[in-house]
């Protein structure tokens, strides 16, 4: 038998916000791309999604947000990851998230942001070159 | 019955046969059409070109009629815009409720006819602004209002009987509304002047806007509470403004999002006449809220349809006898999901297009979105112009100046009897599952949904749909060339501050003593709105109602469908 | 240590990261995975290990939650794996149980995994066995493992769980059917869910017809339970059953047999073990791709190809 490496995405959605369409869409598209794809449901909180990253073992985390807020959500995720030793995720990020915010959320470590308009053949691609390289 | 000469249509059915013998082939030889196959969004294919044979079947009476007058496809009043034009009304909220109540002045001052509230996710979820989800959410997508005194400082210098208000809210619509009728009090306006909507409706919860709190049951026992207690006491009000937007928004058709809300629609009927209600006493203060989206015509098509669709429902399912019964009154709002952030100023076209859509399709109350709206909460500059745009289509487009310009185009009528056609056949289907509580649970809707979302996405990444500076005419965008309205994290702090304030000042064993009551008065199964419109006088918080109602009803987990 | 060694010990001692990712390289079937099984495996045994099969939409993830809930109550600590069918056409699958358990994600008492079926046969993934065993070896009371859910043919779960619950759902429709194209031969147990639904006492009595059916004398009658997972009636009921079930099992009363299951698995393991390295073998001789382009040719039928092929090959191994 030979290893049968899956690429196991988590899509989230931080805090209140319940907008789903593109969350949904964005699933949707990487699980007909071959991904095992996971999502949280809506209203996660920071330590849900920490902890359900933790368990599933993903290797990438995608969090979806519309409601503008990543400011004080994004911080509380990245920190949970780091706490938890989830160094090696790649986490990125999607939905209405303002051009002058988003150079802070890289520096959380929030390797991308995809906003409204992207189309999910570009998010597929861009999962496919940044999966972490595990053993 | 034809409206046609028979002898007529004969010969247009002749000549059209020429024409696609002769005239036709010639130019298609000479360039070929753009596409082998035009669709409308809902999927249904559109011709080349309409004509009598289109309408061979309509009866002038029983499908059109005059306007005021049943099945009421020309609209649901005899003058229409010739008379009152419709109420502009913009959705708003964001920050503090000074904030808000600002934003309101300020649209009442540039012409705005009617108010809108947008609340902030812990209201729209039924937290207090101190509860731990809320979190970073304070006032960042609507305005805060956990108790009487946020909403007195949002209405006040705001005559509540002249104006009336819309409230975007569901499963804490009694709070709300108790909180709106409190001011009234206040003000000393008597209930029966007091004049407004509440969204209240639930059921659309559970598969388009997923702001769910309660199980279904008990969802619609609090919206059907509303229902029974308006037509008792705010003769007025609109209890519930049965929402096809948020299906629209969450991906479906103009047709899904048609036969969707009509569905729901149904569903209020039937609960509210269970509580010993007779038809007539209701059914006239129902209304209506749709998206107008691209699609100029098919979008004036489905408002006519729907128009048309509940007035023969009532008349025919429930038996309504009063006219007004069988109305269909509606809000519009365009559509947000087709704004971009790519060239925002293409927006405002879109928004255009769509605001005389909806008046070409009779609306009797609109919001326009503002060319900011995928980037941000309108600006005060953004708004205006959205503003504006309603009345340059009120004032400078000619098209109020009679009643349903557009019936009788061959394409209009046609499409309009399309769309009522197959929105039946969703309807039936949804009879037989068992009405819509049974379609929730089995993900039926969801599932029509998400698949339209995913079609609808995948259409624009084939470039089958053009969006206009997304994925063609596109420009380097660089910096974002428009203002972004920011909410300042102080908002949160004044705001927990002033509702810890208050919860330490108000009479306390008063508070305790309404919660245990309204606890009882759940069980007991109770009509609410009374003990409500008492907690909240007492300045019991939203988070405390809500929290009372969480442990009598438990709450939902939304079933997820992709 | 080995890296191996290392995330053994660290399963051992219930970390949760080196749980997650022992169960991704058993998933992935990496090169490390059998050394990690078997290093583990004299840990394993403790954990009372639950199925729950039965159609799609019929609760199971919904009844879950609310068990791990009462087992926390009660104290245990509780691990589940929860698997969903991966697409025969991408390869692809959404993973969508987690969902209704999200609440309990942050109990550490609690480990929840998702895990695509990966075209595995039987409503269960091909790791599923082994992932059980990691939870089991990481010290969790109870391990509950949740099947696809497609009906019919779940029948792999015997070869995991000691206890299986077969869920129904009244007006589900088909469960009838499936119950006697064989899934009753599984159940330890039956439940009704959705009791708070018009018909669920038909539903029941339905399933008492076909158990009478059956008049075998057995140690265990499988019994029949109502529960309403959505608000977890009659969820301290059917734990009442487990326990009832496990501690007949652990009085060793002949059931189905441990020893069956023990025999089953061996069986599976030496099948596994014999069909790859006797394939890689096979692999490498010319004749290999030969034959397969001579039956491609209808020059040969495949049966006939594989014993000429195997004749050498196992007079190779007899020597
Ligand atoms: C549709 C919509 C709704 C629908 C939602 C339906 C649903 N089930 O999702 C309805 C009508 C219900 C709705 C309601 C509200 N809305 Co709304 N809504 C929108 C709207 C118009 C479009 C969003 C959308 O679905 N687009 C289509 C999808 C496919 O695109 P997308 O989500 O952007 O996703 C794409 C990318 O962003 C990215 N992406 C998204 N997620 C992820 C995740 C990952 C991992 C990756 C890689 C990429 C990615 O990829 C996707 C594909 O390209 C936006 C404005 C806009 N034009 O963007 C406002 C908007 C998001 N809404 C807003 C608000 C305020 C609300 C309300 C709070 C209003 C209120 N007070 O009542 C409510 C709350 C509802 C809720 N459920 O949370 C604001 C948010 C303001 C802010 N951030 O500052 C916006 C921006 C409008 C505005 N300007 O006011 N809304
Ligand atoms: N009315 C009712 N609905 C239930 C009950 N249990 C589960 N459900 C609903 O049934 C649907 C499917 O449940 P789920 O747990 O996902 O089923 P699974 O596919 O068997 O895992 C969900 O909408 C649940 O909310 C119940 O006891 N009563
Ligand atoms: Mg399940």
């Amino acid at each position: 038998m030979q290893t049968e490496r899956k690429i196991r995405v988590l899509i989230a959605k931080p805090g209140l916000d319940s907008h789903d369409r593109g969350a949904k869409v964005v699933a949707r598209a990487l699980r007909d791309a071959g991904m095992e794809v996971i999502y949280t449901g809506l209203r996660q909180t920071p330590e849900q999604i920490a902890e359900t990253a933790l368990q599933e073992d993903v290797d990438v985390i995608g969090l979806s947000i519309l409601s503008g807020a990543h400011k004080t959500l994004f911080p509380r995720i990245m920190d949970l990851l780091k706490k938890k030793g989830l160094t090696d995720v790649t986490v990125f990020a999607g939905g209405i998230i303002p051009e002058e915010d988003v150079e802070e959320m890289k520096k959380l470590g929030i390797k991308e942001v995809f906003g409204p308009g992207t189309p999910t053949e570009r998010i597929i691609k861009y999962v496919l070159e940044n999966v972490p390289k595990r053993t | 019955m034809t409206m046609f000469d028979q002898k007529k249509l004969e010969e247009v059915k002749r000549e059209r046969t020429r024409w696609e013998q002769t005239t036709l082939p010639n130019w298609l030889k000479q360039s070929r059409e753009r596409k082998t196959e035009f669709h409308n969004h809902s999927g249904m294919q559109v011709k080349r070109v309409y004509t009598p044979e289109d309408m061979e079947n309509m009866d002038y009476m029983r499908d059109l009629g005059f306007p005021g007058e049943y099945p009421f496809t020309r609209g649901v009043h005899a003058t229409m815009y010739r008379g009152r034009l419709w109420t502009m009304r913009m959705f708003s909220g964001f920050g503090t409720a000074a904030d808000t109540n600002r934003r309101f002045k300020y649209l009442l001052k540039e012409g705005e006819t009617g108010l809108s509230i947008a609340f902030d996710y812990p209201t729209i979820m039924g937290y207090d602004s101190d509860h731990p989800m809320a979190k970073g959410e304070v006032g960042i997508c609507g305005v805060a209002i956990a108790s009487l005194k946020d909403m007195e400082t949002l209405l006040d210098g705001i005559p509540l009987d002249k104006v009336t208000t819309s409230m975007t809210i569901n499963g804490p619509a009694p709070i709300l509304l108790a909180m709106y009728v409190a001011v009234g009090d206040t003000q000393g306006v008597p209930r029966e002047k007091l004049g407004g909507t509440t969204q209240n409706d639930n059921l659309k919860e559970f598969f388009a806007q997923n702001l769910c709190i309660f199980p279904p049951k008990a969802s619609v026992k609090l919206t059907t509470d509303i229902i029974e207690y308006c037509a008792r006491h705010l003769p007025r009000w609109n209890p519930v403004s049965i929402s096809g937007y948020h299906i629209r928004e969450a991906g479906a058709t103009a047709l899904q999002e048609l036969a969707f809300t009509i569905y729901d629609g149904i569903s209020y009927v039937e609960s509210t006449l269970e509580r010993g209600l007779k038809v007539d006493d209701f059914a006239y203060r129902l209304s209506f809220f749709f998206a107008s989206h691209n699609d100029f015509i098919e979008e004036i098509a489905k408002f006519r349809a729907a128009r048309r669709l509940w007035a023969k429902l009532m008349k025919e399912r429930f038996k309504a006898k009063s006219p007004r019964s069988m109305w269909m009154r509606m809000h519009v709002q365009t559509s947000g999901c087709t704004l971009t952030p790519q060239q925002p100023l293409n927006n405002i076209v879109r928004t255009t297009m769509q605001a005389l859509s909806a008046v070409l399709g009779g609306t009797q109350s609109l919001h326009t979105n503002s060319f900011d709206e995928a980037l941000c909460l309108p600006t005060e500059e953004a708004v205006r112009v959205a503003l504006r745009t309603q009345q340059i289509v009120a004032h400078e487009s000619g098209v109020t100046s009679t009643v349903d310009p557009l019936a009788g185009s061959y394409y209009v009528e046609a499409l309009t009897n399309e769309m009522e056609e197959k929105a039946w056949e969703y309807i039936h289907k949804i009879d037989d599952m068992g009405g819509a509580i049974p379609a929730i649970e089995k993900g039926f809707f969801q599932k029509e949904i998400a698949d339209s979302a995913y079609m609808y996405q995948r259409e624009i990444e084939e470039k089958k749909r053009v969006i206009v500076g997304v994925n063609d005419y596109t420009i380097a965008e660089g910096k974002c060339p428009i203002e972004i309205l920011r909410i300042e994290p102080k908002v949160e702090t004044a705001q927990v501050a002033s509702l810890r304030k208050l919860k330490r000042e108000r009479d306390n064993r008063k508070v305790k003593e309404v919660l245990d009551k309204l606890h009882y008065s759940a069980e007991k199964d109770e009509n609410l709105m009374p003990t409500i419109i008492e907690a909240v006088k007492a300045y019991v918080s939203l988070g405390e109602i809500t929290e009372v109602l969480r442990m009598v009803y438990g709450e939902y987990k939304e079933l997820i469908v992709i | 240590m080995t890296k191996v060694e290392e995330l053994a010990q660290g399963v051992l001692s219930g970390e949760i990261r080196s749980i997650a990712r022992a169960i991704t390289v058993i998933e992935n079937n990496a090169p490390e995975a059998k050394k990690l099984v078997s290093s583990i495996y004299p840990h394993t045994g403790k954990a009372h290990i639950i199925g729950f099969t039965g159609a799609g939409g019929a609760g199971k993830s919904t009844l879950i939650e609310k068990i791990v809930r009462e087992y926390r109550r009660n104290g245990k600590t509780v691990g589940v794996v929860a698997v969903d069918p991966t697409s025969p056409f991408t390869g692809g699958a959404f993973l969508g149980d987690r969902i209704r358990m999200q609440e309990l994600s942050t109990d550490p008492g609690v480990f929840i995994r998702s895990m695509a079926s990966r075209n595995y046969p039987g409503g269960i993934a091909r790791a599923t066995k082994d992932a059980v065993k990691v939870l089991d070896a990481a010290g969790k009371d109870i391990v509950i493992v949740e099947t696809v859910g497609a009906g019919q043919s779940e029948v792999e779960i015997i070869k995991v769980a000691q206890t299986v619950v077969v869920v129904h759902a009244p007006g589900l429709g088909d469960e009838i059917q499936a119950i006697k194209a064989g899934i009753m031969e599984i159940a330890d147990i039956f439940v009704v869910n959705k009791a708070d639904r018009e018909n669920a006492n038909k539903t029941v009595m339905d399933i008492q017809a076909i158990l009478q059916l059956n008049n075998k004398e057995t140690a265990w009658k499988p019994p029949v339970l109502k529960t309403v997972a959505l608000t977890g009636e009659g969820v301290p009921q059917l734990i009442e059953k487990i326990e009832e079930h496990r501690l007949l099992l652990e009085k060793g009363l002949k059931h189905k047999g441990s020893r069956e299951k023990a025999e089953a698995e061996l069986i599976e393991a030496i099948k596994e073990k014999v069909v790859s390295s006797v394939l890689e073998g096979l692999r490498k001789e010319g004749e290999f791709e030969q034959l397969v382009g001579e039956i491609v040719e209808r020059e040969i039928d495949p049966a006939s190809a594989a014993e000429k092929l195997l004749k050498k090959a196992l007079k190779d191994a007899e020597a």
